[in-house]
């Protein structure tokens, strides 16, 4: 009997009688982060890292959570659970389940590069991997983040002196942050659309961010002008954009990568920083683990699954309902 | 070649067309002149001729990457641009510095007579020495298509700022066949010497698709009508006893049409005509498909010229005794080029004359529209009687009023991703008709949905693909579509026995079941 099935309901432990990121409601759900297609409403109980406590409250309202640390053993039915750092957003964990010696990681979602406000991914030794890969084709190549964020300042530099503001658009929970943490707050004022202020509200008091100041409806044109603004991207084409004034948009995605999402989305500045693991990231990562089997759960997973198994691995892939995102539906959280 | 990259990255980057001609503009002014050039010609789509095949650069760009083949195909099918998907494969750390745009075309021509193992060290070379969006231009530049949303027309306006030529001039003067290689700067676009300008082309005016609630507006007394001949628009020349016969997409093609040489003699120097060529033989005019086939043929057998015979329906006059007449009202240019055709006209000359018709109601045009099928025509041209003969698309004055098309309803079989913009979705679409219990493939469309529509379509076929092979897949048979299309002729290079012209989709049939499509036989009915 493996130690994890994927069922109609999410990935199972029948030895604890535990789900992990399970899709419907169950008993106990233990929970890799905060993200919404991950942490999903109707369960009973939800065990997570301590970060990931009053993300999920704030998103599923006042539900059971019990919090753990990094590296914290529980136990459930003589099988042992841990959370070790994904890197992909703060309070992201991957799930590791052993017994009686066998050794499954499950890893949620995750980023090999270091975001300076997730704890950084460790891999953990396993001997099956259950991996996402989002980000899971070649092509993907990510360029170091300080690049990024230096362009990202650049732009905001340059718009300032142009006394036209700057929409900076991403993932309310992760991006935004990570984002806000690397902003230069000596160009300027730093505004926040409502979806982004509260879930950085909710990290404050574990991260320490520059300040930022919410947009309201007394806030003026005049107010905003050469400052940054930071948004989920479905404010795009709103009324709310409009009150802004004279604007450049920006928009940071992996999916920025390709031409194509880049047109199509018609920002005027399209910034390529994912927390995802790119592909180099992906086979690091699984390297790391010293794991023979590889399980892959979303994303390009059949193809992922194919080099995996060219490469010398027992690699075969799953179905569940976490998102993978596309270029279509990065813009639609 | 750095400069230009950041330009196509500025042109990417922006959908106002102010900011791209600025773009342009600035990049034409900044530019050395032969950078500026070569940029002139690839946006005009005019690019050197390929010196390797993408087959040889797909095995290349792998092999740097060190990637199994079909990992790069699959990547390729996702990314859905082939220069794209090779600038992200072999991303490394760049060594030395990029070339100037000319000297990389430069590099570009000379490698085509190399031997493969040069062409290969140089293209690595290359990329290595690029960026990523550098290698992606290099890589689009070796590979042709540079379609990057920047018309010639917009092009044109940019470097008219640029250089302060009035951009009428500018079109005229960048028409034709010319090439970096044997001109510069100066002599194209700056200062042209009329001796090298002998078979210079004008630049085609085109008609819009006529407006509803014209005829409303419009008396019909003012408009000259005339069938819209379904055959190739051209331009013909005669200058210094010499012929040229331009097409519309400004290639010269006078030898495909050796019939047409006897012009130069009949035609008086300095006379520049647009018409349509058709085929014609013993007084009626042939189909579409007939001048096809002539086009596709290298070379012209006197076989071929005695099967499908060419003539030229003449249209109007742009050139009459060596002066540019376009800026004359359509109605005088009518009566010089009647005269003309008068005088010329006789036995075996390759010349007809497009007929002006005369109504006194719209209703009377409504009704001539309708013999369009009859007359062999695609429907009626509107053109103003006082109109000049302009640039390119410009509204109001010329308007093209197409026959209904025929539409038949089709069920969706197979869906292949789109490129460029719909990259990652799918929007090329496969559609049958039933034969018997059977369902037979009959036309592509790739447009006609709106974006909406076209991620339904998508998530549709994600979900219920029975089928995978390459970027296309098979879909189970559950979508009806209406599908439009222009003219439809027998083929034998058809599984299903028709070939029809410009399918689209015209809208999608929820209320039809598979069922209820269309029948192959339905469709054989419209063969005319």
């Amino acid at each position: 009997m493996p130690l994890l099935e994927f069922t109609a309901k999410g990935i199972y432990c029948k030895q604890a009688d535990v789900y992990l990121d399970p899709w419907r409601g169950v008993d106990k759900a233990i929970i890799s982060h905060g993200h919404s297609d991950h942490a999903r409403w109707g369960s009973k109980h939800y065990i997570t890292h301590e970060v990931n406590v009053p993300i999920i409250q704030h998103r599923l309202g006042r539900v059971s959570v019990t919090g753990k640390k990094y590296g914290e053993t529980f136990h459930h039915n003589g099988v042992q659970f841990s959370f070790h750092p994904a890197g992909h957003v703060p309070g992201s964990a991957q799930i590791r389940v052993e017994y009686k010696g066998e050794v499954w990681v499950f890893t949620g979602d995750y980023k090999t590069q270091i975001d300076g406000i997730s704890a950084p991914f460790e891999p953990v030794r396993c001997h099956t991997f259950i991996t996402e890969c989002t980000f899971g084709l070649p092509v993907f190549q990510w360029d170091e983040p300080k690049i990024i964020h230096d362009s990202i300042n650049q732009w905001w530099a340059k718009n300032h002196a142009e006394k036209t503001s700057s929409l900076l658009m991403g993932y309310s929970l992760g991006k935004i942050q990570r984002l806000l943490k690397h902003l230069d707050p000596s160009i300027g004022k730093i505004y926040t659309h409502g979806a982004t202020e509260h879930m950085t509200q909710v990290l404050r008091q574990f991260i320490y961010f520059p300040e930022t100041e919410l947009i309201t409806r007394d806030t003026t044109k005049k107010e905003v002008e050469g400052n940054l603004v930071l948004a989920p991207p479905a404010v795009l084409g709103s009324a709310w954009v409009k009150k802004l004034g004279r604007l450049s948009t920006g928009y940071a995605s992996g999916w920025m990568a390709f031409r194509g999402a880049r047109r199509r989305r018609a920002v005027d500045r399209a910034f390529v920083l994912s927390d995802h693991a790119d592909w180099q990231g992906l086979l690091s990562a699984i390297k790391a683990t010293g794991c023979e089997n590889v399980i892959t759960t979303h994303g390009y997973t059949d193809l992922f699954a194919q080099y995996l198994r060219e490469q010398g691995w027992n690699a075969r892939t799953e179905k569940t309902q976490y998102e993978a995102e596309t270029p279509e539906t990065a813009a639609a959280e | 070649m750095r400069r230009f990259a950041a330009l196509i990255e500025q042109l990417d980057t922006t959908n106002k067309t102010n900011q791209k001609v600025a773009a342009l503009a600035n990049y034409f002014k900044e530019a050395p002149e032969e950078d500026a050039l070569w940029a002139v010609a690839l946006l005009s789509h005019r690019r050197p001729s390929r010196p390797i095949t993408t087959a040889l650069m797909r095995q290349w760009a792998a092999e740097v990457a060190q990637l199994p083949e079909w990992l790069f195909e699959e990547s390729y099918h996702i990314v859905g641009d082939l220069a794209e998907t090779i600038a992200l494969l072999v991303q490394q750390d760049v060594v030395g510095s990029p070339p100037s745009l000319s000297q990389c075309i430069e590099e570009i021509i000379a490698l085509k007579p190399q031997k493969e193992e040069e062409k290969k060290a140089y293209i690595l070379n290359r990329w290595q020495s690029l960026d990523n969006f550098e290698r992606f231009v290099f890589n689009k530049i070796l590979t042709g298509g540079f379609r990057i949303g920047v018309s010639q027309k917009l092009m044109t306006r940019a470097l008219s700022k640029a250089v302060d030529v009035d951009e009428n001039i500018l079109a005229h003067r960048l028409m034709g066949q010319w090439s970096p290689a044997t001109t510069t700067f100066e002599e194209l676009i700056l200062d042209p010497k009329p001796e090298d300008q002998i078979s210079q082309p004008y630049p085609f005016f085109l008609a819009y698709v006529l407006e509803d609630g014209f005829q409303e507006k419009e008396a019909v007394l003012d408009w000259h009508i005339e069938h819209k001949w379904d055959g190739m628009r051209a331009q013909l020349i005669v200058r210094e006893g010499k012929l040229f016969l331009w097409s519309r997409g400004e290639e010269l093609i006078t030898d495909k049409f050796p019939e047409l040489d006897c012009l130069a003699e009949i035609l008086p120097n300095g006379s520049v005509v647009d018409g349509e060529l058709l085929p014609y033989k013993d007084n009626i005019i042939g189909d579409f498909n007939a001048l096809q086939k002539r086009m596709g043929r290298k070379t012209v057998s006197s076989k071929l010229q005695k099967d499908i015979p060419i003539v030229i329906m003449l249209y109007d006059l742009l050139e009459w005794e060596e002066k540019d007449v376009r800026i004359l009202p359509l109605a005088k240019r009518q009566e010089l080029l009647t005269a003309l055709y008068k005088k010329t006209k006789g036995e075996g000359v390759p010349l007809l004359l497009s007929e002006v018709l005369h109504f006194s109601s719209w209703k009377e045009v409504a009704k001539e529209r309708d013999r369009a099928q009859q007359m062999r025509s695609e429907g009626l041209m509107l053109k103003h009687k006082d109109s000049p003969y302009a640039v390119g698309r410009k509204k109001g004055t010329w308007w093209k009023w197409k026959s209904d098309p025929k539409t038949i309803d089709a069920v969706l079989t197979y869906a292949m991703r789109g490129h460029g913009r719909r990259t990652n979705l799918y929007t090329d679409y496969t559609f049958a008709l039933w034969q018997g219990e059977e369902l037979v493939t009959f036309a592509k469309a790739y447009s006609g949905l709106t974006d909406a529509e076209i991620k339904q379509v998508d998530q549709f076929v994600k979900k219920n693909t029975t089928y995978r092979f390459g970027p296309v897949r098979q879909v189970k048979p559950e979508l009806v579509f209406e599908i439009a299309f222009e003219g439809i002729a027998a083929s034998s290079r058809h599984k299903s026995g028709v070939a029809v012209r410009f399918p689209r989709i015209l809208r999608w049939r929820h209320d039809k079941k598979i069922a209820d499509a269309n029948r192959l036989e339905d469709l054989k009915q419209l063969l005319p």
